[in-house]
């Protein structure tokens, strides 16, 4: 079976894979990336919208542009790109000390091993569908994750139907409406089942607002109709968090797309032994995005899911960057624990250490104006950070220094907890 | 087209039927009302190749379950589908519970269960560590096992037609005439075929189908079974299929390990009065999973991928239909075929050829009867250095199309060119779109594969056969 | 008069508030110059970017992937009551490659001094 040797091999060729890669290649490391489609960019090529870049580039950016970008970067550098390759299986081989190893699968390229110190994985995430949220009714056709039919929309050119109803205010349920109107259909309603929209305020405006599609806040699909081709649904108001079913009223559709959340893909990471956190999904990482297996990294949205691309490269490329300190030897800094304190849902990395600027990404469980993220060391406070304003849908990105963290050096076994009040 | 034998419905059955028939010097048609095969009844079904304890010998269908258990192997080895003997358990919670132990063991022995014990606790803890500890004891039928339904009845169809049978799909029986000594059947969209026997094994609608042809008047009814599928990584993927102790015509919702990996739990039971009534219900998920909870505690909603629902075809008497009629000339009916029917379809092949024999339709064996069909790699099943070679002669199987599965083009393609050419036939013929992210990747490049495969335009594929079309448009 | 926006200039959504103060427009709420600007812009002549795709049909044989679509936006906010017959225009596009990044596919649409440029590249 061919082999290849490499220093770094990343797993998945979109925003993250592609930061890291260059990163890691710039140490002047073999860097290889994998990447199952036939192009480099992942998701970022169908998210055709603008929205992009304002961090990383400093100018709003499509998708594709942002995508593009690195990818050119890619090309002029020395990294290895198979495309039209999935990663069927990771492990540490007995015989290879050091090494893992990944056998991988190609129209193109055959079945082939790539054996590597270090693995950054960068997989992305699916979509959670019909079946995670058990919608009730028939099972017709003409029911998709908005992805999908933003892939048949933007890459593929085909329009699923004519009259939608999209079960989910999150950005790309938002964003599906004012595509799907753009292309010519008639978007009947958003169905939402929290009592505010999760994505964003710009899209609420330029996506529902913009055409008068209406947004139900605190409804769910209580039934699907239709025997071969869906025909309409059954939406029931949520009163007091129990289904108001007097009110319940029907909606006719041909097509119903589903946002109702993202998972991090990790079954790949799951059985090649990597430890899981629940909270997230993704794997538990320490102050290097480093899992447990050692030499193995995960960034993007493969380790949590984002909501900002820019964060996911800044991410990616301390994912990078920390590969090369462990190919050179040099990851050191003994590793301590970071915990959730009040309305915090979860922090990555769950560890900290004292000899790097260490970068922490969260996400609020409560919506605030003025809201504070505190960050104190066994009772004590040693940061904080205004925000303007918190929610659930954006996540929060924030620096220890080195020198915020002198204060505590002192202690026995440093701890932090950060909170949002 | 005239024929010697039409057999009306494509479900396990009929393809059972099908598959003994074209050992025959016979001109055999195989007529199906959908747009592929096993897309009724069948395609629900829980999988379960049931251990034969659970009815006395007094009825057909518990004789012919007990003859069909024992045939899954030979059957197995000639058609390659998924199948293990993995053994199936009943299991006692309540003493009183343990009193229908004893019966369901009499009852085992009495009809010829090989293996056949009672456990006590620390038995039944022992070969199945997945029950709840409370469990007090138990039966275990060894023979019991697991299978792909849709996999076993596109297996057969694909041996009957290899060996010469007919297979005509979106031909659904309208009308019945005598032309001679035949019957002239049409279809409702002005097709029609010739034959001199028919055999009605319509599932749901035998009924309507046996009216057609003035036969007898019986009333199916159709009996609703919600079930939910969960991750192949839930921690409560059992050994054994887990029965409880039966209540009633039930025989209860079960904790089921599926051959591919994956586990179901369910089915419930209910009498409708729609044949067309599949919907799934928020009320049952919950009694389900308390229910099946109490079997087997670490099952949880968060592993469910999806969940669905199938309708068995029950008579009043609860017993299978097999028999000549006597008001309909040269006619077989092949009705009330709910659980066990699966286990007991080979067996039902045999007792139907047989009943053809009474009718004196010649029945001359075939010299080269294949009992083999072609089996296609499955790249998940294979070793690395087994997906090697077969990826260096056709690279379309190193394509990896569905992630979830593992399932390449060229099973795919394999799938398209064995007739499968619906979104939902090439999901059941090799598993794309059947993982946790239920088609959210591999749904756009499958249905460009079928395009490609059968020249269909983007708006004429479906999810499966008419009305059912996923695109509407071009940009 | 008093009206409530919220800015889309930028992912960030400052909450808008414009009023007329003796004939003249005031914008509060902005965190930036382009709030104020979106606010009046919003009141009299609302804006908005457009992005959408037309048609490439670019084969696998011309670089290695297989391209439908070629992705566009305008290079600046447009007229609202322009959108419509915008995308029909963008819609009837039939490009070929090569198509790089950038490349101005409709120039100063209807004398606007807004271009529709590809933002992938093909071939």
């Amino acid at each position: 079976m061919k082999e290849y040797l490499f220093d770094c091999a990343v797993i998945g060729g979109g925003a993250a894979g592609m930061a890291a890669a260059l990163e890691v290649e710039k140490a002047g490391f073999k860097t290889a990336i994998i990447e199952r489609e036939e192009c480099l960019g992942g998701i970022l090529l169908q998210c055709i919208h603008n929205g992009f870049g304002l961090h990383e580039f400093k100018e709003e950016l499509t998708g594709p542009e942002y995508a593009e970008r690195f990818a050119d970067k890619i090309d002029e550098s020395e990294v290895k790109v198979f495309l039209d390759s999935t990663v069927m299986e990771m492990d540490e081989p007995a015989d290879y000390p050091g090494q893992h190893e990944l056998y991988c699968y190609s129209s193109v390229y055959g079945v082939f091993v790539i054996r590597a110190r270090t693995v950054i994985l960068a997989m992305g995430c699916r979509e959670r569908n019909r079946g995670n949220i058990g919608i009730p009714g028939t099972r017709p056709s003409g029911i998709m994750t908005a992805g999908l039919a933003q892939r048949l929309v933007n890459i593929d050119g085909y329009v699923p139907g004519k009259d939608i109803v999209i079960i989910g205010s999150g950005d790309i349920g938002l964003i599906m409406a004012r595509r799907m109107t753009w292309a010519g259909c008639r978007v009947h309603a958003v169905i939402e089942i929290q009592p505010y929209p999760s994505g964003i305020t710009r899209n609420i405006v330029q996506c529902l607002e913009d055409f008068e599609i209406p947004l139900y806040l605190s409804h769910v699909v209580s039934e699907i109709r239709g025997k071969d081709r869906i025909e309409s649904i059954l939406v029931t108001p949520n009163k007091d968090g129990y289904p108001d079913e007097e009110n319940s009223f029907e909606l006719k559709c041909d097509t119903l797309l589903l946002s109702v959340g993202l998972v991090p893909e990790n079954e790949l990471s799951r059985k090649a032994g990597i430890d899981l956190n629940p909270q997230i999904n993704g794997p538990y990482v320490d102050s290097h995005l480093m899992t447990n297996k050692d030499g193995v990294f995960a960034c993007g949205n493969v380790l949590h899911v984002h909501d900002l691309v820019d964060y996911v490269s800044a991410e990616s490329r301390s994912a990078g960057s920390n590969a090369v300190k462990f190919l050179q030897s040099a990851l050191t800094g003994k590793q301590y624990s970071i915990k959730s304190g009040a309305n915090v849902r979860y922090i990555v990395p769950q560890k900290f250490n004292f000899s790097d600027d260490n970068r922490f990404y969260l996400r609020s469980m409560i919506v605030k104006n003025e809201a504070v993220v505190e960050i104190k060391a066994d009772g004590r406070t040693i940061k904080t950070i205004k925000h303007s304003h918190v929610q659930p849908s954006e996540m929060i990105s924030i620096k220890l220094k080195r020198a915020d963290l002198e204060k505590i050096s002192d202690l026995p076994d440093p701890r932090l907890e950060i909170s949002i009040i | 087209m005239k024929y010697d034998v039409a057999i009306i419905g494509a479900g396990v059955s009929g393809a059972a039927i099908a598959r003994k028939l074209s050992q025959y010097n016979l001109k055999t048609v195989l007529l199906e009302k959908e747009a592929d095969v096993s897309f009724g009844t069948s395609k629900a079904n829980s999988g379960i190749i049931h251990g034969g304890f659970h009815t006395s010998m007094k009825y057909l269908k518990s004789r012919l379950e007990i003859q069909g258990n024992l045939m899954f192997d030979a059957l197995q080895r000639e058609l390659g589908f998924p199948f293990r003997r993995c053994g199936v358990i009943v299991a006692a919670f309540r003493e009183e519970e343990l009193k229908h132990i004893q019966n369901l063991y009499r009852q085992g022995v009495d009809n010829g269960v090989i293996g056949i014990e009672i456990c006590s606790r620390e038995r039944i803890l022992d070969i199945e560590p997945k029950l709840n500890p409370d469990v007090i004891g138990g039966l275990h039928a060894p023979n019991g096992g697991i299978i792909e339904p849709y996999r076993f009845v596109f297996s057969l169809v694909e041996s009957a037609r290899k060996n010469g049978v007919d297979l005509i799909v979106n031909f659904k029986v309208d009308s019945a005439e005598r032309t001679g000594a035949k019957w002239k059947i049409s279809s409702d969209d002005g097709q029609s075929i010739e034959a001199e026997y028919v055999i009605n094994a319509a599932g749901l609608y035998a009924d309507r189908v046996s009216d057609i042809f003035k036969a007898e008047n019986f009333k199916i009814i159709p009996r609703k079974g919600e079930e939910y599928l969960l991750d192949r990584m839930s921690p409560a993927y059992p050994n054994k299929v887990i029965f409880p102790v039966p209540h009633g015509k039930t025989k209860g919702t079960l904790v089921i390990p599926t051959v591919e990996g994956t586990m179901m739990v369910g089915p419930t039971a209910d009498e409708i009065d729609d044949k067309e009534d599949l919907t799934t219900s928020r009320e049952h998920l919950d009694r389900i999973f308390d229910f099946s909870r109490r079997m087997v505690p670490s099952i949880s909603e968060r592993d469910i991928i999806t969940s669905f629902a199938g309708l068995r075809p029950a008579l009043a008497s609860g017993d299978f239909y097999i028999e000549v009629s006597e008001k309909a000339e040269n006619f077989i009916q092949v009705a009330g075929i709910q659980s066990p029917g699966l286990t007991a379809s080979p067996a039902i092949g045999e007792y139907v050829k047989n009943l053809l024999k009474k009718l004196d339709c010649l029945l001359v064996e075939k010299k080269d009867w294949d009992p083999h069909i072609d089996k296609v790699p499955r790249m998940r099943n294979l070793s690395h250095f087994e997906s090697e070679k077969i990826v260096e002669e056709n690279p379309q199987f190193g394509n990896i199309i569905c992630r979830c599965e593992k399932v390449s083009e060229g099973e795919i393609v394999e799938a398209i060119r064995r007739g499968h050419t619906t979104l939902d036939g090439v999901k059941f013929f090799t598993r794309t779109g059947m993982g946790r992210c239920q088609g959210g990747f591999c749904t756009y490049k499958t249905i460009k594969i079928i395009m490609r495969e059968t020249g269909l335009s983007y708006e004429q594929v479906t999810k499966r056969g008419k009305n059912s079309e996923i695109l509407m448009e071009r940009l | 008069m008093e009206k409530d926006y919220i800015c889309i200039a930028c992912p960030i959504g400052c909450r808008l508030k414009l009023t007329a103060d003796g004939g003249k427009l005031v914008v509060s709420g902005n965190k930036c110059k382009r709030g104020e600007v979106y606010a009046i812009e919003e009141y009299s002549e609302p804006k908005r970017v457009v992005t959408a795709t037309c048609s490439i049909g670019m084969d696998k044989a011309v670089s290695g992937f297989k391209l439908e679509r070629m992705p566009v936006k305008t290079t600046k906010p447009i007229l609202k009551d322009q959108i419509d017959s915008l995308l029909k225009d963008i819609y009837a596009l039939k490009l070929k490659p090569p198509v790089k990044r950038g490349d101005v596919l409709l120039k100063d649409y209807n004398g606007t001094g807004i271009d529709v440029v590809a933002t992938r590249s093909a071939g």
